[in-house]
């Protein structure tokens, strides 16, 4: 068993899992059977000012599915925490004092002025909580009223905010980040230059999830009409995992601490949100979709990972994508890989084939007895073959070696790294910066 | 258990009435709508998909199993039944795991298929209990075609020519339509009165009219329907049954076991179906494992099926070999009948031996027997019939015959087996012929 110790900007926790800010950490009831499950840290639910916020009492989620009614994407249009601050405050300290070993973080959003800010930091100090996060994501509803997303989405008012946080409580501060803006570098920029102890993201993405067909109204609907929410969940991984990397590797970023949010459901998505340099991960729509046990599986699967690789912590594992993530331009086109498949493991379906005669380069050939082989002359190696077949590692993507030559194009594949940048066919190549 | 199994003697009511209806209820009780969804999702959509070329109706599956999965039952059944107007049957009585389901790319990666079968008869239910027959009779062309015999082929054949705009009459000598799915197949595979439903549901279409207890050279002959329509069809399966050619085979409690799988089909109460306590039924093929099964179902003591060759040859799929095992049934395999013995009625009937290469090997085998089913094949019966191809009715790939003006289909010609599936796949190709030719 690895060591998941995690010692996030200070705050230590017995694993890099915290339940992000959501409906499971609403009261301590919830989070205690967090704790209980073995969760390493919780950001509790939003607190905001009294009187607290209402709800709507219809439907406040919507839902994707994959194959078997397998829960892909959700989408949400609940606010912040609906019940008074006291309470969440009393039920808070008294949580920590019982799970001590446990990151205990609390969740904000009050109005952008500074006097809300100076009223409720001392009080959530007061609880014995480890830090707080800002919450300038929320998209839907507390948006409207000038907090969450519309604060989030003006990096003049994050760092104002953040300042203002800063200047009012000892504890560490994370701004949780909105992904509905064109590049995330801005706003954690502001976060960075407001005195941001990190930056957590992403929050939930705008969205519809469906139309109901009879009603011709957006889902979840409430009485014949709806509203976009905020969308999370597996689905929303790939985007997530984008914008952590894009915060890794700025330049004028590094060394920003990132809570990594956004589909983590297994120990996979979470190591490959540390490996593209987030410090630790955040976890709703897994829990909310299967309960809290799933962490139970993340612990033994990130374990068993770290052991096989000899990983003894989970800072060596923190960033470690990150110097491979680049720019297009600065990929290697000498690189020359073809598909090749695995004929014992072929189930003969083929979706490749249909795949590739259909939509790509006509790069798979079908026997009359339904065996199908990669033609080389075609292929280039696009990998929507690997994608749509059904059995993992049946097709893989092979390096040609160089010295060989590549039937598609007739040219000997070469050993030197050759770049967009300096390719003849690029006429932008050395446009001005 | 009842006291009356043990009795000797063909006897009804072996079992208690409640007994009856556990028995014989459905084999592959229906899908609901949530199960129907998770099979759905299974499938994987295949390019070219082996399971349509596995189908002798060529139906194609993938399609419809998306359909299911996109909420489109009735699409669904709509894909299902313009190949193969009687889908709801065959989803019942194919033999999907030598066909479809073998075929099912998930049977290869997983030995366990997408259960094709069962979501072709979710869909087809689906469609038919509502009552909607979604084809439409074309422009009617003023020819008048005869079809003989009302079974899966005839029916089928009779469906696709009246959608094509001709006037069909078809005969058969049963009283009631439906061929083998209303007279051939175990009651447990299309309980609650599916197969009439089925044709009341088919005939929807107009333009088709029955005519019972018309038997070629009862009341009709090949020669007066060429003279009286334009173009004739003959459905009329094997109406005959070999003989055992052992000693003794004439005593009584010796009988066919399609008279017996008639009976029990038209039985309105199985408990007045006599059965006999020591049963033995001698064949390899799906007609055998229906009258075993339904033996021990109607509560015969001992029930043994005796096959002259090994399991692998035997005509009845695993699946239903393993079923008949499962009822009860005991299954013996390499011996052939050379006597029946009793006095009067059989009291024993006496096997032998035999090697793969069916020589005898000199050992016998006696089994007390009150009842022997006969199972051992069907025959083409008929005289002035066109030229046969061995013992059925030679025909071409599009179910053309020696004689012009005739097309024949189902277990009655020649190529193709004799399933449900492929009668109705010969009864469409013919009809599509002979539309071809009736409007030149």
């Amino acid at each position: 068993m690895a060591d998941l110790t995690s010692n996030f900007i200070g705050i230590k926790s017995p694993n890099p899992f915290w339940l992000a800010s959501a409906p499971p950490t609403d009261k301590a009831y919830n989070v205690r059977r967090a704790f209980d499950a073995g969760w390493g840290g919780v950001v509790w639910k939003t607190l905001g000012l009294d009187p607290h916020v209402v709800n709507v009492n219809g439907p406040r989620y919507g839902a994707i599915y994959g194959a078997d009614r397998r829960l892909l994407g959700l989408n949400n249009i609940e606010l912040i925490t609906d019940r008074p601050l006291q309470t969440n405050l009393d039920e808070i300290k008294e949580v920590k004092r019982d799970y001590p070993a446990q990151a205990m973080i609390v969740s904000l959003m009050v109005p952008c002025e500074e006097e809300p800010w100076k009223m409720i930091l001392p009080r959530v100090e007061e609880t014995g909580a480890d830090g707080v996060e800002l919450n300038f994501g929320c998209p839907h509803g507390m948006s409207e009223r000038g907090m969450g997303s519309a604060v989030g989405q003006v990096p003049e008012y994050i760092e104002m905010v953040t300042r203002w946080v800063k200047a009012n409580t000892r504890m560490p501060v994370i701004v949780k980040l909105t992904p509905n803006i064109t590049d995330v570098r801005k706003p954690a920029e502001a976060a960075k230059r407001g005195g941001a102890d990190a930056v957590s993201l992403i929050n939930t993405i705008n969205s519809i999830t469906s139309v109901d067909l009879d009603l011709f109204a957006p889902e979840p609907t409430i009485d014949g009409k709806g509203a976009h929410g905020g969308y999370c969940g597996p689905a929303v991984k790939p985007i997530a995992l984008n914008m952590v990397a894009e915060i890794a590797r700025d330049p004028g970023l590094q060394g920003l601490p990132i809570s990594g949010i956004g589909g983590v459901t297994t120990w996979k998505d979470a190591a490959e949100f540390l490996a593209l340099g987030a410090g630790n991960v955040q976890v709703c729509t897994a829990a909310m979709t299967y309960g809290f046990k799933i962490v139970q599986e993340m612990i033994s699967g990130l374990s068993d990972y770290m052991d096989s690789k000899g990983i003894t912590s989970v800072d060596e594992i923190v960033g470690r994508a990150v110097p491979n993530v680049t720019d297009w331009n600065q990929l290697n086109l000498n690189y020359i890989a073809k598909a090749k498949i695995d004929q014992d493991l072929c189930i003969s379906c083929g979706r490749c084939f249909a795949a590739c005669e259909d939509t790509s380069h006509q790069a798979i050939a079908m026997s009359e007895d339904r065996t199908f082989t990669v033609i080389d002359e075609e292929c280039v190696a696009c990998n929507l073959c690997v994608n749509v077949c059904p059995v993992e590692d049946c097709i893989t993507m092979e390096a040609m070696a160089p010295g060989e030559t590549d039937p598609r194009t007739g040219k000997v594949v070469q050993p030197d790294y050759a770049n967009w940048t300096t390719h003849p066919n690029n006429p932008a190549a050395n446009a001005a910066e | 258990m009842s006291s009356d199994v043990f009795a000797e003697g063909i006897k009804p009511g072996r079992l208690d009435q409640e007994s009856y209806e556990a028995q014989f209820s459905d084999l592959h009780p229906p899908l609901d709508a949530h199960e129907a969804l998770v099979a759905a999702d299974r499938c994987y959509f295949c390019h070219d998909a082996p399971c349509i070329t596995a189908c002798p109706t060529d139906i194609d599956i993938p399609l419809f199993i998306r359909q299911i999965a996109t909420g489109t039952p009735d699409a669904a059944a709509k894909t299902i039944l313009s190949q193969n107007i009687m889908g709801g049957m065959c989803a019942r009585v194919c033999p999907t795991e030598t066909l479809c389901e073998e075929a099912c790319v998930r049977e290869l990666a997983e030995g366990k298929p997408v259960l094709i079968g069962q979501l072709q008869r979710y869909a087809t239910d689906h469609l038919q209990e509502q009552g909607i027959h979604p084809f439409e009779r074309g422009a009617a062309t003023g020819k008048k075609v005869a079809v003989v015999g009302a079974g899966p082929a005839g029916l089928s054949a009779a469906h696709r020519l009246a959608m094509m705009g001709h006037d069909v009459v078809v005969h058969d000598a049963r009283p009631k339509p439906g061929g083998l799915n209303e007279y051939g197949i175990a009651a447990y595979k299309t309980p609650d009165g599916f197969a009439q439903g089925e044709v009341d549901w088919l005939l929807k279409i107009g333009g088709i009219t029955l005519q019972h207890d018309a038997k070629l050279g009862q009341g009709i002959t090949l020669q007066s329907l060429r003279d009286g329509y334009d173009a004739v069809f003959l459905g009329i399966g094997l109406g005959g049954v070999n003989a055992l050619g052992a000693e003794g085979e004439d005593k009584g409690g010796v009988t066919d076991a399609v008279d017996f799988i008639a009976d029990l089909r038209q039985a309105s109460d199985f408990a007045t179906v006599p059965i006999g306590r020591d049963v033995v039924v001698i064949g390899g093929g799906m007609t055998a494992v229906d009258a075993a099964v339904q033996a021990k179902l109607l509560g015969a003591l001992n029930v043994t099926l005796v096959y002259r060759r090994g399991r692998d040859r035997m005509n009845a799929s695993a699946f239903e070999q393993d079923l008949a095992a499962s009822k009860g049934v005991r299954i013996v395999t390499h011996a052939v009948p050379k006597a029946v013995h009793g006095n009067g009625a059989v009291r024993e009937i006496e096997f032998e031996y035999v090697d793969e290469d069916m020589n005898g090997t000199g050992q016998t085998l006696r089994l007390a027997a009150d009842q022997v089913f006969k199972a051992i094949g069907q025959t083409l019966e008929g005289d002035d019939l066109p030229e046969l191809d061995g013992r059925k009715i030679k025909v071409d790939g599009t179910g053309r015959t020696s004689l012009d003006g005739v097309w024949a289909g189902g277990d009655c010609a020649s190529g193709g087996d004799d399933l449900t599936v492929t009668a109705v796949a010969e009864g469409r190709d013919a009809a599509m012929d002979m539309h071809g030719v009736l409007v030149g």
